[in-house]
């Protein structure tokens, strides 16, 4: 049974480049297509936290640190 | 942070808390990243010393918390010799991409292999000169278009795409060389325990590593970053194959 996790992104550190989004093997992040940063740039964000497994492919693919990764203390 | 969960990732202490000028999705920040966790990981952020190089990673030394020096284009691997020798125990590496190492620094970069240097070469080889604009480089690929060969590389005039990483395979002084990638979480592990090995080897004074990434430019390639990705699968990663093309660390072990 994998782990249960939860990511924080930072809003103002994303760049939106995507690269976590589709590396999520539980796609649960997604990026905020409503809204922008203060860079004018669609920010990624934790879509359906309940998926997440704490599996850090999102952590280690961001180009920016913007994530990170906190795991359920079983 | 939320009851009842504990942190496993969080950003290194050791990258300052800047927003990197990098475009959205380029590996040089991801590099930067994996440079400065294996630094802390290590704990060697006192005395480690990186080489700027000229290029987009010119500024590296205002994201990085250690001891940095810039160089002039192309001589990171002068400077790097000189500083290793007078501080023979910090950990030096010098960071630079093609064409800074493979173009106008091919004579200081082959040199300081052939003497078998103690330092680490992180080389970012994103096939093009990504700074200036994307004109072609040593490492562009052939028919690959750029602001420099608008109908594609031709080899006829432009030669073959440079495979640095073999050509310093060939030395004998060269300890370690390995190609690494960061287009997946996989191969991004990889290329963050290639950087750990040859730290390790650095502090046994074993010779000269060499770490190429097969890397990317969104900007430069006129894509998306996700797109980028596909490229790289698709047309770097034949020609520039994945993997340790020479270790002698592990010849001893067998």
């Amino acid at each position: 049974m994998p782990f249960k996790g939860y990511v924080e992104i930072s809003v103002e550190g994303c760049k939106g480049c995507g690269l976590c989004v589709i590396h999520c093997p539980t796609e649960c992040l997604a990026l905020n297509m409503s809204d922008t940063n203060s860079y004018s740039l669609h920010y990624a964000y934790l879509k359906e936290p309940d998926k997440c497994i704490a599996c850090q492919n999102c952590s280690i693919i961001c180009p920016d640190a913007a994530i990170t990764v906190y795991k359920k203390i079983a | 942070m939320k009851e009842g969960y504990e942190l496993i990732y969080k950003r290194p202490k050791t990258l300052l808390d800047k927003r990197m000028h990098y475009c959205p999705g380029c590996f040089h920040s991801t590099m930067h990243k994996l440079l400065m966790e294996v630094v802390e990981e290590l704990d060697i952020q006192d005395r480690t010393v990186g080489i700027c190089p000229v290029g987009c990673s010119v500024f590296a030394y205002d994201y990085m918390d250690v001891d940095m020096q810039e160089a002039a284009h192309g001589r990171a691997a002068a400077v790097a010799t000189g500083i290793k020798r007078m501080l023979p125990d910090r950990i030096v590496f010098s960071y630079q991409g093609d064409g800074d190492l493979a173009a106008i620094g091919t004579a200081e970069t082959l040199h300081a292999c052939n003497r078998g240097e103690n330092f680490t070469f992180i080389f970012i080889n994103n096939g093009i000169y990504g700074m200036t604009g994307g004109q072609m480089a040593p490492t562009t690929l052939e028919n690959q278009k750029t602001s420099t060969s608008p109908y594609g590389r031709n080899s006829a005039t432009a030669g073959m795409p440079m495979k640095m990483a073999e050509i310093v395979a060939t030395f004998e002084k060269v300890y370690y060389v390995e190609r690494v990638s960061c287009n997946t979480p996989a191969n991004t592990r990889k290329a963050r325990k290639a950087i750990k090995k040859s730290f390790e080897y650095q502090m046994q004074s074993r010779g000269t590593s060499f770490i190429e990434v097969a890397s990317n430019c969104p900007s430069g390639w006129k894509c998306t970053p996700i797109e980028s990705l596909d490229w790289i699968k698709d047309q770097v990663l034949p020609y520039y194959p994945l993997g340790v093309l020479k270790d002698l660390g592990k010849e001893e072990v067998k």
